[in-house]
């Protein structure tokens, strides 16, 4: 229960299915800001208690349980960590994957409770090889993709009573209904271990900013930067270039070198890529049962989903979209569906771009 | 439902509660001329000498505040004002209070003090030496009597001795020793000179059992001490606002009760604690018992269960209905594993395996039983793994 209108309605609703229910809050941040500040970051010392006052309404017991630890070892370190190797990572996954859905679990079982309850929109469905996880339903924000991490395991543990409801409106008139402070609170967004909204600013302090070169494919330098964690694959602003490209046309950060502090840059062309792979996947629910497979690859949260061709090959995943996708960073997750099921998914280690290498520029 | 949190705080006793209750019948302004106001303010002082009697204190000494937090804040920036004009430094130990720890943070970062820790012993007691070295020379200093979590009990007479010698004014906090340990304001005092020394000391009221929003401040005659809240002028001028009557009555009749008591009590309360100290020695061989041996507050143990996450140990006992704490309960929303367990040195990690057991005047060995056989189970269940 993060003091949110999701889980508050989520937890109502197990109670109302007639289930044991306790609400949990989890105090993730050392930081602990105390009232909220607009929608972001979260779990300040007043969510916490928008939380309790929900648990007191619907009569359930609450606890606030500390995994800051774990929190700042599994997912803010590894936050920091993959920015500082020049990759993108997507910090709500790994919360999901090593916090809410393992660190937790793990208590929970521990403690004899047989399943977590979250206020996720995705929906679990009895299939014939077992549990399969699947986006909600149509109109609703569909959270599948961040819990695309889980595995069967954890699925046979998880509840997720707001999937089929069509819309997040109707899941606040609910609220609005059972008399829930929290009804109108707005979602939060962002990093909730950056309550400002300041991710530059956050890794500027953490890696560290050195100043180093913008070059472009041939390794040219056209221009310099303050610190290679300010940018992401697929990025156009912020590039202080002085002069246009030859061609006239906008760059875009291509590629970013943690080890020479280069940020390599491009036309939108050279964004494109054929092929993405990762040596760390899972399968939420049964493996597929042929090595390659046709699918839908979906690479960031509110990204679109694309038809593609996957392959088990060598340890990793290998997946070729039908069109090249655009701006794919190393350190995100593909997650793969099956028609509204999510299959699985990997961290991409690997990306290979759609176009040719430009020939070296013949010298003078 | 099985209640061993009485550090936390411990049920209204019936007399107080009917003494409160007589005594709102009393309508009258304290300060008031008239006879009405008079008769509010007889009832006031005669509450006010009774508390006098339990702390060894002079009724001029005693100033009624809301509470513990209200009275460490109150002597912390109020002689921390009045300080002498080139000191700056506070004396702090280790493992204080957060209502001790927070109030000095904020004057360093706000009103320029210095902290001076003293590092606590391996029982967690203050080292009146390593005191007398810090003390020196310094703007004031705080110390417990006797901490709410290890229940460590100190030299207070010590500690006090030396403040006296170096011409320090001392603060002491007994929110957590009053009507467990020995508490005698002009026996600590001594004859130190005017403004040094023990100048003040802090009491609380839910922890004896009056209500919530009772306590007092202990404050010497002598004592140069700022106020908080101007206003009326009332206790001195220390403490300024409308004097709560039926309050002062309730915690004069609850400070009687558990002084009365106190001897009795704390023997029956140690050998019930010697016992489960023993039962948990017996039956879970890791288990660590945090706190000093001999000098202990009776009915507090705090124990360190390796592998076991406190929270997960206080949520089965509370699933069984028995009610302990991870350690002390004022430290809201942020988490925070106990800062008091870490000044003994153990890590952040292990500072969050500890549970705190308190009993009082409802507890009984039957309790105490069944607090063990959870325990067991809870700690078989969790640390296995």
């Amino acid at each position: 229960m993060s003091g949110g209108v999701d889980s508050a309605v989520a937890a109502a609703r197990a109670v109302e299915a007639g289930h044991e229910v306790v609400g949990v809050h989890l105090a993730l941040s050392r930081a602990g800001g105390t009232l909220r500040t607009g929608s972001r970051g979260c779990c300040t010392v007043e969510d916490a208690m928008d939380a309790r006052r929900v648990a007191d309404k619907i009569g359930i017991p609450f606890y606030v349980w500390d995994f800051s630890e774990r929190f700042r070892d599994d997912v803010i370190d590894d936050f920091i960590a993959e920015y500082s190797a020049g990759r993108t990572p997507n910090p709500c996954m790994r919360c999901n994957e090593k916090i809410k859905f393992q660190a937790l679990l793990e208590r929970a079982l521990e403690l004899g409770f047989d399943a977590i309850c979250t206020g996720h929109y995705a929906t679990l469905v009895d299939g014939d090889e077992g549990l399969e996880l699947h986006r909600s339903s149509e109109e609703a924000k569909d959270q599948s993709y961040v819990l695309g991490v889980l595995t069967a395991e954890q699925l046979r543990h998880t509840m997720f009573p707001l999937g089929e409801t069509p819309s997040k409106a109707i899941v606040r008139r609910e609220a609005e209904e059972r008399g829930f402070s929290v009804a109108k609170k707005p979602d939060s967004y962002d990093i909730c271990f950056i309550p400002d909204g300041d991710t530059r600013g956050y890794l500027a302090e953490k890696v560290g900013a050195a100043t180093g070169d913008i070059v472009d494919r041939s390794g040219e330098v056209v221009g310099s930067h303050e610190g290679a964690h300010a940018f992401t694959v697929g990025q156009r602003k912020g590039l202080a270039i002085g002069r246009p490209a030859s061609d006239g046309k906008p760059r875009f950060v291509l590629e970013i070198r943690p080890v020479s502090n280069e940020v390599v840059v491009g036309p939108k062309e050279a964004l494109a890529v054929a092929e993405i792979s990762g040596t760390r996947y899972s399968w939420a629910g049964a493996a597929p049962r042929e090595d390659a497979f046709r699918c839908e690859v979906q690479i960031r949260a509110h990204a679109d989903p694309v038809p593609a061709h996957a392959v088990l090959a060598d340890g990793a995943l290998v997946i070729t979209p039908d069109a090249p996708l655009d701006g794919v960073a190393t350190g995100q997750t593909a997650v793969v569906y099956v028609g509204t099921r999510v299959l699985g998914q990997c961290t991409i280690d690997r990306t290979v771009s759609a176009v040719p290498v430009d020939p070296q520029p013949v010298s003078a | 439902m099985i209640y061993l949190d009485h550090a936390a705080t411990t049920p209204l006793r019936d007399e107080a509660r009917d003494a409160w209750l007589e005594a709102q019948r009393v309508t009258g302004n304290a300060s008031s001329v008239h006879g009405a106001g008079q008769n509010a303010r007889r009832v006031l002082e005669e509450a006010r000498e009774r508390v006098a009697a339990t702390l060894g204190a002079e009724p001029i000494e005693v100033v009624f505040t809301s509470g513990g937090t209200e009275s460490v804040g109150s002597a912390l920036q109020g002689l921390w004002r009045r300080r002498a004009a080139d000191e700056s430094r506070i004396v702090l130990p280790d493992g204080e209070h957060h209502a001790t720890l927070d109030t000095v943070a904020w004057l360093a970062s706000h009103e320029g003090a210095d902290v001076s820790p003293v590092a606590l012993d391996a029982a967690g007691r203050i080292p009146v030496d390593a005191f007398g070295a810090a003390v020196d020379g310094a703007a004031l200093a705080t110390a417990l009597v006797a901490g709410n979590e290890t229940g460590t009990v100190n030299d207070a007479a010590g500690l006090a001795a030396t403040a006296a010698r170096a011409r320090v004014p001392l603060h002491l906090d007994a929110v957590a020793a009053l009507g467990r340990t020995r508490v005698d304001f002009a026996a600590w005092r001594g004859d130190a000179p005017a403004g040094s020394g023990l100048v003040a000391m802090s009491v609380s009221g839910h922890k004896i059992g009056a209500p919530v929003g009772t306590g007092a401040l202990v404050v010497s005659r002598t004592a140069a001490l700022e106020p908080l809240l101007h206003g009326g002028g009332q206790q001195r001028g220390i403490r300024a606002g409308t004097q709560d009557v039926a309050g002062a009555v309730a915690l004069a009749t609850a400070a009687e009760l558990a002084e009365a008591e106190r001897v009795e009590e704390s023997a029956r309360l140690e050998a019930l604690r010697e016992r489960l100290v023993a039962d948990l020695a017996r039956r879970i061989p890791a288990a660590i018992v945090l706190g000093d041996r001999e000098h202990h507050l009776p009915g507090t143990v705090h124990v360190m269960l390796p592998g076991a996450a406190g929270e997960s140990v206080l949520f089965l006992l509370d699933q069984r209905g028995i009610s302990v704490s991870t350690g002390s309960a004022c430290q809201a929303g942020v988490a925070e594993p106990s800062h008091v367990v870490m000044a003994l040195g153990y890590t952040a990690h292990q500072a969050r395996e500890v549970v705190r057991i308190s009993m009082g005047t409802s507890t009984t060995a039957a309790d105490l039983e069944a607090l063990a056989d959870g325990l067991v189970e809870a700690y078989d269940r969790i640390a296995a793994d």
